[in-house]
């Protein structure tokens, strides 16, 4: 590949928006655009989560990419869910998150992220297939993805016992250990948050409900009973800020936060992926370094052979690991200082204008007569 | 801050104190008593005026005005009231009467130490002590004393065989807000001071008391000067400076070891006359009472009043569950809740019971107020919640079994009965809203404090140290706005929940006085057709020529038509309390709504300026991560 394919091929990362999704039936479609760094041209695509699944499985079975293996791969959100009632529960267990907000909203945010994310790692920005799902107007999703390197159902078994094997390297012990721990406090951070944002949301509800029946208690007979039905007018009107407010402070905190905490936790997954993954090969060479000792003269060159090369992955590996983990240290430092940031600016600004609002009712209220 | 207890520490008799009785204090929220209590036992809550306003003087005032501000005001006749408060209002220039209410504080500030206020029988000494030295001291050490005493010590100030029950026993159920704003009210003649703050009184210690076998354990003690708070319930007109006592009633708990402080304003008004119409002799006072003796209050006041088409309101409904626990001594947030909004219903209920004009010129309402030591009231049982829905219902059975239609010559009532059915169901609905939210209110409380957990969790295992902090930082803010939701709940309980519960009760209460006037109307009714028999039985005589018999006749008629007329003006007397009745507890009820959502408004903001604060405080928190 030359450098003129190179940045022929190369996408602007920060580009990369999804403008639209429809939805036919149990099939969500996305509208894809992006621009090349080169040219100020845009691309735009429809695609399904199909295709993001064949997107991610390219990116898993690249060849010629030494030390694949050692890459902490952008996590790809799970499928969506249609929205029906039944699978409201399912679409949340399953999404968290990403199963909120309006329209997907939350779910096409992070779908963009991830695909801004593969475009700005270095080795996977150069994939064909992420050129190809970018800008290819054929879907590319239907062929039959390869069985990657990285086939996860083959992994379930080994992944009990090998997820403790002790490392060589003190450096990838201690981020093994620490990712463990910290993988778990935020996936429970997540799903408490989680139900802090749905508590929200159904206060909001019962706060709209109790605004609607004070509406109905109005009477019109006589004078006292028209000063009462006020009161209660008003104290309608009151309920329904608070409701209103409630929406927005867990809209806030899902566009936010909610999201972030998502992302983050995903990416901790994806780290502890690579890692198991370097774990893995770690027992193959030391699998292929007894099998060489014990080797009988016939076979021991071919042992050995074995072993040198797997030794060879096994460095790569680990050097690629090991600038990945960095660059994973500062980026997700990085993005979770930026969803704070917003969660903040957003739940202050919307406590500023709920503020104002409620002390207009409470001077509207005391000139009230009685 | 609060409460200097005017009369305390004054002399070594009993000293009033002041309670802190924080008018709805940010509790929890009780959920301890499903809402079935409410209804299903009528005698519940009663109108509390959550703001129970109890001017705690401020300790800041000198000590005269404390003293006026202490001072209760004699309450003047029925009638009169009106002209009194007006009177009153004039006469000390009382400051402007804030939508509060708030009855500045009588003039009594020069009168009240008169002895002749002090009048108490047999407790002279006691109130006119304090009351005297009252005035004298300066304010710090009064308060000072009292307010040392005030918590633990309060019922050392009485009568020191109570001492020291009392501080064994007196232990905080829940330390409420001490003394929360304190308002002085002074008496703009002597200090023009007039506060119109509400005043929450904290209460330092919370007694439950059950009806107790021996329930002498207890002196009662002597009344503590009260802070003129205002009062919600303006009686007559809106200009009445209300409540001038504080009244302080504790109950007991045989065995146990709870105490619970009522700070319970007092409407009385000071009038200018104040020795011939006085109709409390002294100015504040603070008696202990058991539950039951509200109970025994409220039965009193059915009896004489109910009949005459008053509204009287029911007392706070008696809650086995609730009791139960608090007498086990478990101490968690329910009992405690329990306690507190117990407090706060048996609070509303006396202040609705005094500022009902009627209602306080009576006698037994005196007694309950002022007299050492009640007669145990008996047979409350049928006052408990269940007991009094049988009476309700017995009564308004008895009325429409009666298949007579009444003839009802006024519409007016007619309809008002209607909106009145309306209305109940109306409220339950909102009641039961308001449950609702009160509900998801304590869960988001919950699930904030489990999140602030696992975030502080996530910061002490994070490796990058900004980020680190700052997520320690995000768990102390949830941590605190944990809070926010814990009293924002509170708060809906206690404004609005209580609000609705008592209504409903009292609606109950005003349906009741249209059955006695169904009541009236069916003995009029009654004795005209025995008029009309006796006629006949007349006529018949006449005819049968039976002259003996005959006289017995005339005079039986004569009699039942004395009879017919008395029970028509009757029936005219009940139809016209009734409706006098009807318009005031509407007003009253407009009042006391508009006013609870002014009090709402106020927490709402209140939180979310303080929401505001955190935030503030955070974002430069999360801008530091690097």
């Amino acid at each position: 590949m030359g450098s003129n394919e190179d940045s022929a091929q190369s996408v602007n990362g920060s580009s990369i928006k999804i403008t639209d999704v429809t939805q036919d039936g149990d099939t969500l479609t996305f509208a894809i655009t992006s621009q090349k760094s080169s040219s100020s041209a845009g691309v735009c695509v429809f695609r399904t989560y199909e295709d993001f699944e064949w997107l991610q499985q390219g990116l898993f079975s690249q060849e010629d990419v030494p030390g694949l293996q050692g890459v902490i791969f952008p996590p790809l959100p799970s499928k969506p869910l249609p929205s029906t009632s039944l699978s409201q529960a399912k679409a949340l267990k399953q999404l968290g998150f990403l199963a909120l907000g309006d329209e997907w909203m939350i779910y096409c945010k992070a779908l963009e992220l991830y695909l801004q994310q593969v475009a700005a790692h270095t080795t996977l920005s150069k994939s064909k297939a992420l050129y190809s799902f970018l800008n290819s107007s054929e879907s590319p999703g239907k062929q039959c993805g390869k069985k990657g390197i990285l086939n996860r159902l083959s992994q379930a078994m080994e992944e009990m016992r090998k997820e403790g094997h002790k490392d060589v390297d003190e450096f990838f012990q201690s981020e093994r250990d620490s990712s463990t721990n910290l993988s778990a406090l935020f996936k429970l951070s997540t799903e408490k948050f989680l139900d802090v944002v749905l508590n929200k949301q159904r206060l909001a509800l019962a706060c709209g409900h109790f605004s609607t029946s004070l509406h109905l208690c109005v009477n019109q007979d006589n004078p006292t009973a028209v000063a009462f039905s006020k009161i209660c007018l008003k104290l309608s009107d009151i309920i329904e800020a608070v409701k209103i407010n409630y929406e927005k402070v867990s809209d806030n905190d899902i566009s936010t936060l909610g999201l972030g905490l998502d992302l983050e936790s995903r990416y901790q997954e994806a780290k502890r992926e690579m890692l198991f993954r370097r774990t893995c090969k770690l027992v193959e060479l030391e699998t292929a370094n007894r099998n060489s000792e014990r080797a009988k003269p016939n076979k021991k060159a071919i042992m050995e052979g074995v072993q040198k090369a797997t030794q060879k992955e096994f460095d790569i590996i680990s050097s690629v690991a090991k600038q990945e983990i960095e660059h994973y240290h500062r980026d997700r430092v990085s993005l979770l200082r930026d969803f704070l940031i917003c969660w903040c600016e957003k739940q202050l600004s919307t406590a500023r204008e709920s503020s104002a609002l409620l002390s207009q009712h409470l001077d509207a209220c005391k000139k009230f007569a009685v | 801050m609060h409460f200097p207890s005017v009369f305390s520490s004054s002399t070594a008799s009993p000293l009033p104190t002041l309670s802190d009785s924080a008018m709805d204090p940010p509790l929890p929220v009780s959920s301890s008593e499903p809402p079935k209590d409410i209804f299903s036992e009528p005698p519940a809550d009663t109108f509390k005026d959550p703001l129970n306003k109890t001017s705690a003087e401020k300790a800041a005032s000198g000590g005269l005005s404390k003293a006026q501000a202490a001072v209760p005001v004699k309450v003047a006749a029925d009638e009169e009231l009106d002209d009194l408060f007006s009177d009153s209002l004039g006469e000390s220039g009382a400051a402007p009467v804030t939508d509060a209410k708030i009855a500045p504080l009588l003039d009594l500030g020069e009168e009240p130490q008169k002895s002749d206020v002090i009048k108490k029988d047999g407790n002279a000494d006691l109130f006119k002590e304090p009351l005297g030295a009252m005035t004298k001291k300066p304010q710090g050490s009064l308060f000072t004393e009292a307010k040392s005493e005030a918590k633990a010590a309060r019922p050392e100030q009485s009568n020191s065989a109570a001492a020291d029950l009392f501080t064994e026993e007196a232990f905080t159920v829940t330390p409420v807000v001490a003394a929360a704003k304190s308002s002085v009210n002074t008496s703009s003649k002597t200090n023009g001071l007039h506060s119109d703050e509400e005043d929450l009184f904290a209460e330092a210690t919370v007694e439950l008391s059950l009806d107790s076998p021996h329930n002498d354990r207890r002196k009662r003690e002597a009344a503590k000067p009260s802070a003129p708070a205002p009062s919600l319930s303006a009686s007559a007109s809106t200009s009445k400076p209300q409540p001038k006592t504080l009244e302080e009633l504790e109950e007991e708990e045989k065995e146990d070891t709870f105490d619970l402080n009522i700070s319970v304003t007092n409407p009385e008004k000071v009038g200018k006359s104040t020795t011939s119409l006085s109709m409390f002799r002294s100015k504040q006072f603070t008696v202990r009472r058991r539950f039951s003796d509200f109970l025994g209050l409220y039965e009193k006041l059915s009896e004489k009043h109910a009949q005459n088409g008053y509204i009287v309101p029911p007392p706070p409904e008696k809650s086995i569950l609730g009791m139960t626990k608090v007498k086990v001594g478990k101490e968690d947030p329910s009992s405690a809740e329990f306690v507190e909004r117990r407090r706060a219903a048996l609070e509303r209920y006396l202040h609705r019971v005094v500022s009902h004009p009627s209602l306080l010129q009576d006698p037994d309402v005196r007694e309950f107020l002022e007299k050492e030591e009640l007669p145990r009231a008996v047979s409350t049982q049928a006052l408990s919640g269940a007991g009094f829905l049988k009476m309700i219902n017995k009564a308004t059975d008895a009325v429409s079994k009666m298949t007579i239609k009444m003839n009802e010559s006024d519409v007016w009532f007619e309809e008002k009965l209607q909106e009145v059915e309306s209305e109940d169901q109306q409220l339950r609905k909102l009641h039961a809203m308001v449950e609702s939210l009160v509900n998801h209110r304590k869960e988001l409380s919950v699930n904030t404090a489990m999140f602030a957990k696992s975030v502080a969790m996530l910061g002490s295992s994070e490796d990058n140290t900004a980020l680190s902090r700052a997520l320690s930082q995000l768990a102390e803010v949830e941590d605190r706005i944990e809070q926010l939701h814990q009293d924002q709940a509170s708060n809906d309980f206690f404004i609005f929940a209580e609000l609705l519960a008592d209504y409903i009760r009292l609606l109950g209460a005003v349906r009741a006085c249209f059955d006695q006037r169904m009541k009236a109307w069916q003995r009029w009714q009654d004795a005209q057709n025995m008029l009309q028999k006796k006629r006949e039985t007349e006529a018949k005589l006449l005819w049968a020529n039976k002259p003996d018999k005959l006289q017995q006749a005339k005079d039986e008629i004569v009699e039942w038509e004395a009879k017919v007329s008395q029970y028509e003006r009757e029936f005219e007397r009940v139809s016209a309390t009734v409706r006098k009745e009807v318009i005031r507890f509407e007003k009253e009820k407009s009042r006391d709504f508009k006013k609870q959502i002014i009090r709402y408004l106020e927490s709402l903001l209140q939180s979310q300026q303080q929401l505001i604060k955190y935030w503030e405080a955070f974002l430069p928190e999360a801008k530091a991560i690097a």
